[in-house]
């Protein structure tokens, strides 16, 4: 900058942000919200008729302000027992296909081996394959191997379609982190052991993390695959597909807001903790 | 520093033999990569033997197996054949976190999750010291590094020259018997290299480990070490010290590689004496001392260096090496000239010649000068000559 072409904000350092936005800029920002808008529009209507007041079976029309269903929540215990049935399935599906998609994205990431081919595609095509396809595959094949099924094979079911996108997560992250840095470690001393948990894991944590999360959200809403290989047993899901043809109580609205805060407030700490780690 | 002599104090007095075992030491050793169905011999074959507190240096071009050598002394790479060892024990199958050598490596390779404390102390930690042995000490290697200050800071919070020092810190602060560094200056730039080089010095100096120094700057293999190893393709080429290197190139490549270096093919014509004479042109001359490979009528490649070359307008005395030629660039370099003359048998040599009289330049472009050296000046190179 010199002092000739000095304008009015000739002191200021020549910053991205500072500068006026351009027209360009305005439409980006404006087209933005727009959709943000678009996407948390259900989630704003959900959580509105958490608190409607209706009086009759269905609650599909504004009827005034309450907060009385977030007091009779538990008002329909099989709703109860399946919301509590989805964290379960949720929470240990979650665990396994961590661990498992973990180790599989370090190993993709990280090493060159027979078979990495075959691995990646098959990783692919659990990811691509359409749920439906999956979910009556997966029916058939508990059938034929006589296994029965509930609350296990759910678990299983989506275990196996979590595990690739834990995976194709870490790998992401493995594969951007210099291989040097591990053998850093271990020149200075540490087992294999002790270089992965001390050293990379550390540094694939917010991949693991994402991986994790994603599994988790995954899993909770799953319902084409939950319904194949459900048995008797119900989730959350499956309980609001039963109840809406006789009404859909303000109580689901309830249990989707405290399931979307929750989820909320994760991405928050998720976030908070990035920001501190970057110091 | 003491804790290592009383080391190799303890280590001596339970060895027999008297003469000083080699810190590293390579025996036949080869790497051969496979890709893609195809193997790759990034070493072909290195025999090499560093002694105890040496500067060593490892010095190459690209890509001639000076990472692959270094990272089998360390323990990353197994060699296809031969053996490694150190102190005398071969640790060739031993794992890397066994092996009592640190690396500091190219990318720093510092872990970005750990302040500069934590980084320093992990090599500490991992041996199980105590708690109070591990403060003291990381607090004593960053002080050497000039970092104690730091201790808080992450690494991305540095420069390239603190991380540096960081990485070098990390590894220093275990004591190893051996210390490789692996191009550890190639990131910075030449006024922070030139100032790593001088604290590098200091440091080996100050706590007395043996140093293997990986570059392909020869100027710092140079300065830097007691001796170098100059690799081509997978093979050293010739180990010395750096004034035998420099001035007595063994062969071709190193004679190229190593500073700028002017090649003459001829034959002898006679011995007189204690000097081997070779004609060159018309009324040339190149005399060498005679060494038991040259005889009348046998071919002989020399190497002159070209700051030991005068330039001249006129015939110089005789007893030195003189040949006539003619200029081709003649250009100003501030502290030095620098000659390009083209001899009548067509090979150009460089010369250069100091700016210590303000008459500017000897000879301008076009002008026939005669170039003169001392009879010593003039190498034979070896028959190892490659190509
Ligand atoms: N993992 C590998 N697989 C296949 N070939 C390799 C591998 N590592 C190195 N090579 C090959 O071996 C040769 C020597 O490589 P090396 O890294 O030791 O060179 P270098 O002397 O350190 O070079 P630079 O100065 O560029 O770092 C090169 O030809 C390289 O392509
Ligand atoms: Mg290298």
């Amino acid at each position: 900058m010199t002092s000739a072409a000095a304008g009015p904000d000739a002191a200021a350092p020549p910053h991205r942000g500072r500068r006026r936005p351009r027209w360009g800029d305005r439409l980006l920002r404006a087209y933005t919200w727009l959709v943000l808008a678009w996407l948390l529009a259900p989630v704003a209507v959900m959580i509105a008729f958490g608190f409607n007041d209706t009086r009759s079976k269905s609650n599909v029309s504004w009827q005034g302000f309450t907060t009385r269903w977030w007091g009779r929540l538990g008002d329909y215990p099989d709703l109860t027992a399946a919301v509590v049935n989805s964290l379960e399935i949720a929470a240990i599906a979650t665990v396994v296909a961590t661990a498992l998609g973990t180790g599989m994205g370090v190993a993709l990431g990280r090493y060159r081996f027979r078979g990495q081919g075959g691995t990646d595609l098959m990783m692919f095509a659990a990811i691509s394959a359409p749920e439906i396809v999956m979910g009556a595959s997966l029916l058939s094949l508990f059938v034929s191997l006589g296994v029965p099924t509930g609350f296990g094979t759910i678990v299983l079911a989506h275990v196996l379609f979590s595990v690739s996108f834990v995976a194709v997560t870490v790998r992401a992250r493995v594969a951007g982190m210099d291989p040097a840095v591990e053998e850093a470690a271990r020149d200075l001393g540490a087992s294999a052991w002790a270089a992965f948990w001390r050293v990379t894991f550390p540094m694939i944590l917010p991949g693991v993390l994402a991986g994790a999360l994603l599994a988790f959200a995954l899993s909770i809403d799953d319902f084409v695959i939950t319904q194949f290989t459900g048995g008797a047993t119900v989730t959350f899901p499956l309980w609001i597909y039963g109840a809406v043809r006789i009404g859909v109580p303000p109580q689901v609205n309830v249990l989707g807001t405290i399931i979307f805060g929750i989820g909320v407030l994760v991405a928050v700490l998720n976030a908070v903790a990035g920001r501190r780690r970057r110091g | 520093m003491t804790d290592i002599q009383q080391d190799m104090a303890a280590a001596e007095a339970g060895d027999p033999a008297a003469a000083p075992v080699p810190a590293i030491e390579l025996a036949g050793v080869v790497k051969e990569y496979h890709a893609r169905g195809e193997v790759v011999p990034a070493v072909r074959g290195v025999d090499l033997s560093i002694a105890e507190g040496e500067f060593f240096a490892l010095l190459g071009p690209s890509g001639c197996g000076k990472t692959t050598t270094m990272r089998m002394v360390a323990g990353f790479e197994d060699p296809t054949r031969g053996t490694v060892r150190l102190h005398g024990r071969d640790v060739t199958a031993v794992p890397p976190n066994r092996r009592d050598v640190n690396m500091v490596f190219q990318s720093y390779a510092l872990f970005p999750h750990m302040n500069v404390w934590d980084n320093v102390a992990f090599g500490l930690r991992r041996r199980g010291l105590p708690r109070e042995e591990v403060r003291r000490r990381v607090a004593e290697t960053l002080e050497i590094v000039d970092l104690a200050g730091r201790e808080r800071r992450r690494p991305r919070e540095l420069s390239g020259g603190q991380q540096q020092r960081v990485a070098l810190a990390r590894a220093l602060a275990n004591r190893p018997r051996a210390l490789l560094l692996d191009e550890p200056l190639g990131a910075l730039d030449l006024k922070l290299r030139q100032a790593m080089q001088g604290e590098l010095k200091r440091i080996q100096r100050e706590v007395g480990i043996t140093f293997v120094h990986v570059t392909h700057d020869q100027g710092e293999a140079l300065a830097m070490s007691d001796r170098i190893a100059v690799m081509n393709d997978g093979r050293i080429e010739q180990l010395g010290p750096p004034r035998e290197v420099y001035e007595r190139p063994a062969t071709r490549f190193v004679a190229g590689f190593i500073g700028t270096s002017n090649l003459l093919a001829g034959t002898v014509a006679e011995v007189v004496g204690d000097l081997a004479v070779l004609r060159a042109g018309e009324d040339g001359r190149v005399l060498l001392p005679a060494g038991d490979h040259l005889r009348p009528g046998g071919p002989v490649e020399i190497t002159v260096r070209p700051e030991k070359i005068s330039i001249e307008t006129v015939e110089p005395v005789p007893g030195v090496s003189a040949v006539r030629g003619t200029v081709t660039d003649a250009s100003y370099l501030g502290t030095a000239n620098s000659y390009l003359v083209r001899l009548p048998e067509g090979t150009e040599f460089t010369v250069f010649e100091q700016n210590v009289h303000d008459s500017g330049l000897t000879a301008r472009r076009g002008d026939t000068v005669w170039l003169s050296w001392q009879p010593q000046h003039s190498y034979a190179i070896g028959s190892r000559t490659p190509s």
